[in-house]
């Protein structure tokens, strides 16, 4: 068989016709940020393949599937409500019922913390892929959004029904949910950026990520109303935390909660985010070129 | 056809600093450890005389993987890629396919390039077989519109329709090297670079894989570079050939003189070294082989006896580590190539370093004498963990077969010494 194979090859050769050749790419060092936005652009299926995925495997390797979804943020409302509703007597002040200001904060926190997590760890999970094919990096980190929004809609499903058992009506209002949403994902894809690259580089990163988030759960108006915060410098610098304003506005969108987002900070924190996340992008692109050597 | 090179590669260099006192030689580092780097560092520039530290600088080496290499390949070429372990073969792919990024040096690629470098990459295993063709044909690079095109052609070149909505963590393990080989094939590159880890398998998959590369480069004229150790596949395969010593481009012309190059350099080096051969080691999966040794002894009977020795060693400890040996004439003829399908040759737990022994009886019976290579090769069930080519080697002193001072060699009568007994008589006619 193998004898035949170069009389095949070199008859093949004669009768080559010429492919219009669909690019040109030249490969330098140091040079490959240069098309690297086009090919982000040119990768942009295998952006929603990679998130498609996660969601994929995440619904079935669990045999309770959906809902897993739906258990985190019905556990986590329970424990908050009980510490900040019950035990620090804050229940009683609320026009609402405390149930629904958790969860209500629960929704963008959880969609923001995983997605940071899942983003952390997204190149170390997938060494393999790194050091065997090439595509932009940065799709990995990215396209953990996916799992973060698929949880966010199941829990979000949940949030609607709590709503009509408490009897809140949906005002259209709540339509700003989505601003509030998005300002979130951005500020999990700059944190996630920045945690993925340094992951990579630095391995006992990872233990640093949960503690991190752990303390931004607290650090952040979750489990209680923003208010409980003294007004003045402190308040400012509290509400420099981006989830301060999503987490309020959230409970305004959806609950009409009067209270509101604290603006003048909460745009400070969102120019920070943008900060963070086009440092973060130009720090992963600086080391993304070494991650294949180094993974 | 157009006289532009398809590739076209400058002065290309890739540079690691490889870790002395690691066992392995990742460079990834831990926080704590640059912290502490730094504040040594920070300490030495306090005190210029001070010791603290100091040892820190011979800890780190630069290592070339490749340098200066340059060289064209025209459209519709295939060029077979020569070169030991660690000569920059593997470096050279990478570069190529963008998955790492030269520190020096440029190379310029007329279209689309994919690569077959390692088989199934990207398979999740609690995908189905249908999912897992989209997610992999995404990754190495097709649109979906491409993938749904070809998708009734992987399907039928992989043999697994009837298990499309199985989860492949169910497959066989040929079923998984098909269907991840099927995506691969069915790439429409401009240019494909394909590695070894191809010629794994049984033999009839290697005929459909080396069938295929045929089809895709006959029907569609592409340029594929394809690295192996298998000089027969090559000297068939490819038109011209590259030779890469230490990072460097040692041989650059038609496949049949570069084998030759290759050999003789080998032969040299087998020459030169004499003492025990290193051993072999797998960075990614943190297995390898040490302490290699052949020889053909006499043994109790009066037989001739080959024992191969090594140790094998993993880093972390092991399950099912299937071991496989091929022998092949010093100039790549494969003698014979002994998976552990066939063997059984399984070490079911490995934690400390064992030492393996493989004896072969009667050799000098079947083999003729001359200069032999072993290769070693573990695997998993579904992944190759090391391939040691050119191991050890070893030599048979000719047999003399029939007494008369003349002995069978294998460069000159061939590879097995036949013994016949001569009759004749006269024929009626």
């Amino acid at each position: 068989m193998l004898l035949r194979v170069p009389a095949l090859f070199r008859a093949a050769r004669q009768v080559i016709c010429i492919v219009p050749l669909s690019e040109e790419i030249v490969i330098e060092a140091g040079k490959a940020g240069r098309r690297y936005w086009q090919d982000l652009w040119r990768y942009r299926e295998l952006f929603v393949f990679f998130a498609w995925r996660d969601i994929a495997v995440r619904y079935k390797q669990t045999v309770i599937g959906v809902a897993w979804a739906l258990l985190r943020p019905v556990l986590n409302m329970i424990v908050l409500t009980f510490v900040f509703g019950n035990l620090a007597g804050m229940a009683r002040t609320e026009k609402f019922s405390f149930h629904l200001l958790v969860l209500a904060g629960q929704l963008p926190w959880q969609f923001f913390s995983s997605t940071v997590n899942a983003a952390s760890q997204s190149l170390v999970g997938n060494a393999r892929l790194l050091s065997k094919i090439y595509f932009p990096r940065l799709m990995l980190p990215a396209s953990t959004l996916g799992v973060g929004l698929a949880d966010f809609l199941i829990a979000f499903i949940l949030m609607l029904g709590m709503m009509v058992w408490f009897g809140v009506g949906l005002a259209p209002r709540a339509l700003f949910v989505l601003p509030f949403l998005l300002s979130a994902g951005i500020a999990s894809l700059a944190l996630g950026t920045w945690f993925a690259a340094l992951n990579v580089t630095y391995r006992d990163f990872r233990f640093i990520i949960p503690i991190v988030v752990q303390a931004g759960l607290f650090l952040s108006p979750v489990g209680y109303p923003s208010d409980k915060i003294a007004p003045g410098i402190e308040q400012f610098l509290y509400n420099l935390n981006p989830l301060v304003g999503v987490i309020d506005g959230f409970r305004w969108a959806l609950l009409g909660d009067a209270r509101g987002v604290y603006w003048e900070p909460f745009l400070v924190s969102q120019c920070l985010v943008v900060l963070v996340l086009i440092s973060g992008l130009w720090y992963f692109r600086r080391m993304e070129r070494t991650f294949a050597d180094v993974v | 056809m157009s006289s532009d090179p398809i590739i076209t590669i400058e002065g290309l260099g890739k540079r690691y600093v490889i870790r002395h006192a690691a066992r392995r030689a990742k460079d990834y580092r831990s926080l704590s450890e640059s912290l502490a780097r730094g504040a040594s560092t920070l300490a030495r520039k306090l005190r210029p005389n001070s010791r603290v530290g100091r040892y820190e600088q011979h800890r780190w080496e630069e290592f070339w993987a490749l340098r200066g290499v340059a060289f064209e390949v025209a459209e519709g070429d295939i060029i077979g890629i020569v070169g030991r372990n660690g000569a920059g073969k593997s470096t050279l792919l990478k570069l190529l396919s963008r998955i790492s990024e030269p520190t020096e040096g440029r190379i310029r690629l007329r279209g689309r390039v994919a690569s077959l470098l390692e088989v199934g990459t990207g398979f999740h295993p609690e995908l189905t077989g249908r999912e897992n063709i989209y997610l992999n044909g995404a990754i190495l690079g097709m649109t979906r519109a491409e993938i749904r095109r070809n998708f009734d052609g992987i399907v039928a070149f992989a043999e697994v329709e009837r298990f499309l909505d199985t989860p492949v963590k169910r497959y066989s393990s040929g079923m998984y090297v098909r269907l991840a080989f099927a995506v691969a094939a069915h790439l429409e590159p401009e240019i494909l670079v394909v590695d070894e880890v191809l010629a794994v398998g049984d033999l009839a998959f290697q005929k459909k894989c080396l069938g295929k590369m045929d089809e895709v480069a006959r029907r569609e004229g592409r340029t594929v570079l394809f690295v192996s150790h298998n000089m027969a596949t090559l000297a068939a395969l490819c038109q011209r050939g590259i030779m890469l010593d230490e990072g460097r481009v040692a041989a650059d012309g038609p496949m049949a003189d570069v084998i030759g190059t290759y050999q003789h350099a080998l032969l040299e080096r087998h020459a030169d070294s004499g003492a025990d051969p290193a051993g072999q080691y797998s960075e990614e999966h943190g297995i390898g082989i040490r302490s290699p040794r052949a020889a053909v002894a006499e043994a109790p009977d009066g037989t001739s006896e080959l024992r191969i020795e090594f140790v094998l060693h993993a880093d972390n400890p092991f399950r099912e580590v299937q071991i496989g040996i091929e022998i092949q004439t010093y100039n790549g003829v494969r003698i014979a190539e002994l998976p552990p399908k066939m063997t059984g040759f399984i070490v079911e737990n490995l934690t400390d370093p064992l030492h393996c022994v493989l004896t072969c009886r009667d050799v000098r019976r079947y083999l003729a004498g001359g200069d032999y290579t072993v290769r070693i090769f573990l695997r998993k069930p579904a992944e190759m963990l090391l391939s040691a080519d050119d191991l050890v080697r070893f030599s048979l002193d000719p047999l003399d077969l029939y007494d008369l001072g003349t002995t069978f060699e294998q460069g000159r009568h061939g590879l097995v010494p036949l013994r016949f007994d001569f009759a004749c008589e006269e024929s009626a006619r």
